[in-house]
């Protein structure tokens, strides 16, 4: 349990000391430094899970296995490289005068207020406290995303506000409704412990935990960005600081699917039947249509991520929702090849708009000539969200649609039709940004692209072969949701 | 289930659960913004008072702390702070215009309706009265969701926003006898800080667009941009 | 012995209503900081009134009148139906509330005809905003009382007192909204703040004064009399139905005067209610009177509306 108060606590000192003297130059390092010891902390939390199985904390208030320890990795692992990447780019902010001393300290705060409520949210064993933790990480990042003080920023973030919290807040009345139907089974203090639920589920209520899924998966369906509950996606991931968009892609999406998918857990349990499931699979596949649909309009280099974003997320929600060890797998491989290639695509998109200065599609033009590593970076990363072999997100796409041809072979086409759709989408915008004439005037800038090759680097890995680890991880996390296993 | 054969704890409840009802009525309907802050307080009196007697009858004393956290955000804090947002921003004397009237109302109580069909699976396992108290509830957190969808200024959308949490919290407490400690003292907190992000933004949102009229804040969308 | 009771207790009715006006006007005085009137003062208005000779325009028909006596006597009428000190009377068990309801409505036809006969424009403009105000206060009044009826299966006051004092305490959901819908049409039915001014003749606001503006002697006095009557009716009403306790079940002298202090203590509460409610509000436009009672109305549907979703038995 060490590992665990580690992190926490890490992340709420950092909380203070940034707010106290985030200002400073050299800050960024520090940042870094923190986010360095939270992944080790996990690393060590992730070899003791894997050493000991399942652990419990003594006051049953935390709970990691399998399926949230590698979760948990992940986020420190993306929350250290992005932070890697947001010390040049929030120093050439400032330098730009765009940001005053005031909200850099808010910044670097936030961050580390933003990862202590997803450690919280994937660490805590009380369903509860999850809320609070994924309403705590609205709170955090809202004003992240107005940090410019724009009025498009204002306008997007009083936007992510407003829905966030109140799509959250059907979360909060499905929470309700589970722990009223825990407690005619048990005592109340400890009815909403994930832990005891998960024993019990099968005593719950049926029809109570249906209402209450629906509520639950509408509540964190907004945070993770599922259609028609997707309007305050683009607006925050294009208004906010790159490094924001890039933890918002890489990690709140995940963890929002994360909650879902623990509920998921107790309402198959409760109910025995697949009415979780299909309304996973309806929503998903939704958002990865219209998702796929919507990239083609784009004009904002940072909107057409998030858009791919939905589509990911959707598609994640999709495989869950079909369930079955394969399709389970799939869709754990795809977090995290998706959150490892979406951030740093959101980090060299971050590069490519200031060596533009723009976010403008049609204005960004030519990154190759003028700075070959934002260029292919760029490139590379679309290539592989685009689900290109042989990179990571090619195998889970891969996994993905043969478990639907699997259980409902005729959902494969419109898979198939989107997957389509979202390469061509993203191309016709990438292909001349990346090529084309370098405009007059276009200057290099200072960056980074360490977190951009690490991240890329690990997507082929995954493509390419699945370590033997981590393969046992995922196929003991896809027992634990799913109840068979895949290999 | 007749009310004569419940015990004064239910009675006490369920005149509560149409009480606050009620306010959410009131404020669905109400175009002046102080007294939409009015009614909004007296919810969250209304709520303070439901605690206080559930933590009573039930002799559960985490609830009184509940109820002492309800009385001074709910009632004094927030209202305070979102009077003083009108007061500054001289709104106090607009009438908000709100569209069609008696069409909103309808809809407020087809949304009434429509929680007590969502919720009607309940009934099989459990008594009539949680059944009323819940769908009260849910349909305090639709009225709340219909009053932002029919206000347009950012006052009206954050009383929207903790109505909500009311209608959140009414059930909580009505139907699962308030929430584990450490869930509410979390909640409790995240609403502190949404009223002070609030705060935060309604200055933000006046010194970029000079108003607080929602409505106004038009720039981003899909189309032309 | 029981008509003889009943008796007695209209005519407590009659006798105290001048009284119950006099305690609201002094409440009025010391909440506003002014010098009371003595409690007796509507008492010797009323006498003076009854001394003076009658002024009578040549253009007013027999029923200017006899609108007079027809509308003091359809009150006394409907206050004979509602309980004061005693339920299970004679009076009480022969008429139900929808009498008393048309008691009121025939009282009120025949002073917006006496409004209308001497052709003034202040008097038919008067009697133009009365029957607009009843014609939306009446549904709302039916509403509030029909929820109490639908509990207590019956529509005689009496009985459903009755009723509601053999259950004890319960706490009901409807009786609130009933309460309030109940108070709010009492407010405009008596012509008191918001809805009408008693003590103003400004010409562009009043509603009562307005149709009684050519009343005067002892006509003047039985309709000022008729309308103190029907404010404590509608007091007693809120009162005996929703807060009941107190009131005589058996006729010893004992319970009775019980009764009578009882209700006496809960009418001086309600006035000094109503008192604190006219010093704050201000008088509202005529053109927002609708407003006020369709939510009034409202209250009494949501009541109606609680009584079966909430209270009924399934």
């Amino acid at each position: 349990m060490i590992p665990v108060y580690l992190l926490l606590s890490i992340a709420f000192v950092g909380i203070v000391f940034f707010a106290l003297s985030g200002h400073k130059a050299e800050i960024g390092k520090i940042n870094v430094w923190f986010n360095s010891v939270s992944l080790f902390a996990t690393i060590w939390l992730a070899i003791n899970v894997l050493n000991n199985g399942t652990i419990l904390s003594a006051d049953k208030a935390f709970l990691i296995d399998s399926f949230n320890v590698y979760l948990i990795v992940l986020t420190a692992f993306v929350g250290l490289t992005t932070s890697i990447f947001s010390n040049p780019y929030m120093a050439h902010e400032k330098e730009l005068g765009k940001l005053t001393d005031k909200r850099l300290k808010l910044y670097y705060s936030m961050y580390q207020g933003f990862m202590l409520a997803m450690y919280l949210v994937l660490t805590t064993n009380n369903m509860g406290v999850m809320w609070v933790g994924m309403e705590a990480a609205t709170l955090a990042t809202v004003l992240l995303v107005s940090l410019y003080r724009t009025p498009e920023s204002i306008e997007a973030a009083w936007k992510y506000f407003i829905l966030c919290g109140v799509g959250i807040a059907q979360a909060l009345f499905g929470t309700i409704l589970l722990y009223y139907a825990a407690v005619q089974i048990g005592d109340g203090e400890n009815a909403l412990l994930w832990s005891e639920l998960f024993q019990h589920a099968s005593q719950l209520n049926p029809e109570v935990l249906q209402i209450a899924f629906v509520f639950m998966l509408i509540g964190y369906g907004t945070k993770i960005g599922l259609v028609p509950l997707h309007n305050w996606l683009p607006d925050a991931h294009s208004e906010g600081p790159t490094p924001m968009s890039a933890v918002l892609s890489g990690l709140l999406l995940n963890d929002a699917l994360y909650a879902v998918v623990r509920n998921k857990m107790l309402v198959d349990g409760a109910t025995h039947s697949d009415m979780a499931g299909h309304l996973m699979m309806g929503f998903g596949l939704l958002s990865f249509l219209v998702g796929a649909l919507f990239l083609h309009r784009q004009k904002d280099i940072k909107r057409l991520f998030s858009y791919s974003s939905i589509e990911h997320m959707g598609l994640m929600t999709f495989a869950f929702g079909v369930g079955g060890a394969l399709a389970t797998f799939a869709a754990l491989l795809h977090m995290t090849v998706h959150s490892l290639t979406k951030s740093a695509i959101f980090v060299t998109v971050g590069h490519a708009t200031q060596v533009a200065g723009t976010q403008r599609m049609d204005k960004i033009r030519g990154l190759i000539k003028t700075q070959p590593k934002i260029g292919w970076g760029l490139l590379i990363g679309t290539i592989s969200i685009a689900g290109f072999p042989p990179f990571g997100v090619f195998t889970s796409e891969f996994l993905v649609l043969l478990a639907t041809m699997h259980s409902y072979p005729w959902l494969t086409l419109p898979l198939l039709l989107g997957i389509g759709i979202a390469f061509a989408g993203l191309f016709r915008h990438i292909q001349p940004m990346v090529y084309g004439e370098k405009p007059e005037g276009q200057q290099p800038v200072k960056a980074n692209l360490l977190p951009v090759i690490i991240h890329l680097a690990l997507v082929l890995w995954l493509g390419l072969a699945i370590p033997g680890f981590l393969a046992h991880w995922f196929s003991q996390a896809t027992f634990l949701i799913s109840g068979s296993s895949p290999l | 289930m007749n009310i004569e054969s419940q015990d004064l704890y239910t009675q006490i409840i369920l005149s509560m659960a149409a009480l606050v009802g009620l306010t959410s009525f009131l404020m669905l309907g109400q175009g002046r913004l102080l007294r939409l802050i009015f009614v909004f307080a007296i919810q969250g009196l209304l709520l303070t008072l439901t605690t206080a007697v559930a933590a009573y009858s039930l002799d559960n004393h985490h609830l009184y702390i509940s109820a002492v956290l309800t009385l001074a955000l709910k009632v004094i804090f927030i209202p305070w702070m979102l009077r003083n947002e009108v007061l500054k921003s001289n709104l106090h004397r607009d009438v908000e215009a709100l569209g069609n009237q008696t069409a909103i109302m309808l809809g407020g109580a087809s949304l009434m309706v429509f929680s007590y069909y969502v919720l009607h699976p309940i009934v099989q396992t459990t008594s009539p009265v949680m059944l009323n108290a819940l769908a009260v509830s849910l349909s305090v957190v639709l009225l709340g969701m219909l009053l932002m969808i029919s206000h347009k200024q950012a006052i009206a959308h954050v009383v929207g926003f903790m109505s909500i949490e009311n209608g959140l919290f009414f059930a909580a407490i009505v139907a699962t006898k308030g929430m584990p400690m450490v869930v509410e003292l979390g909640i409790a907190f995240d609403v502190l800080v949404a009223a002070v992000l609030f705060g935060i933004f309604f200055f933000h949102i006046r010194s970029s667009i000079d108003s607080l009229d929602v409505d106004l804040m038009n720039k981003l969308n899909e189309v032309d941009k | 012995m029981n008509w003889l009771i009943a008796i007695l207790q209209t005519t407590l009715f009659v006798a105290l209503a001048p009284l119950l006006a006099g305690w609201l006007k002094v409440c009025k005085c010391y909440l506003q900081n002014r010098q009371p009137p003595s409690l007796l003062q509507p008492y010797r208005d009323l006498l003076k009134l009854t001394n003076k000779q009658p002024v009578v325009s040549e253009q007013a028909s027999w029923l200017f009148i006899k609108a007079p006596y027809i509308i003091f006597s359809a009150t006394v009428l409907a206050a004979t139906v509602v309980p004061l000190i005693a339920v299970d009377l004679p009076t009480s068990a022969s008429a139900d509330v929808i009498v008393m309801v048309g008691f009121f409505a025939f009282a009120r036809f025949f002073l917006a005809l006496a409004g209308l006969d001497v052709g003034t424009a202040f008097g038919g403009m008067g009697s133009s905003r009365e029957m607009t105000i009843s014609s939306l206060a009446e549904p709302a009044m039916l509403m509030a009382i029909f929820t109490l009826t639908m509990t207590a299966s019956t529509t005689n006051l009496s009985l459903a007192i009755s009723h509601v004092l053999e259950q004890g305490l319960v706490l009901r959901p409807s009786f609130v909204f009933a309460l309030f819908a109940l108070i709010l049409v009492a407010v405009a039915e008596t012509g008191r703040i918001p809805v009408d001014n008693p003590t103003t003749h400004l010409e562009l606001t009043m509603i009562h004064e307005a149709m009684i503006l050519e009343y005067s002697g002892r006509h003047l006095a039985l309709i000022e009399w008729a309308s103190q009557l029907k404010l404590m009716l509608y007091g007693v009403l809120c009162a005996n139905i929703f807060f009941p306790w107190g009131i005589a079940q058996t006729f010893s002298l004992h319970d009775l005067g019980y009764g009578l202090l009882a209700i006496i203590g809960k009418l001086m509460v309600l006035s000094i209610i109503l008192g604190i409610a006219e010093t704050l509000v201000a008088k509202m436009r005529l053109f927002r009177v609708q407003e006020y009672l369709g939510f009034a109305y409202l209250l009494g549907l949501l009541g109606m509306l609680s009584h079966i979703i909430l209270e009924a038995s399934r």
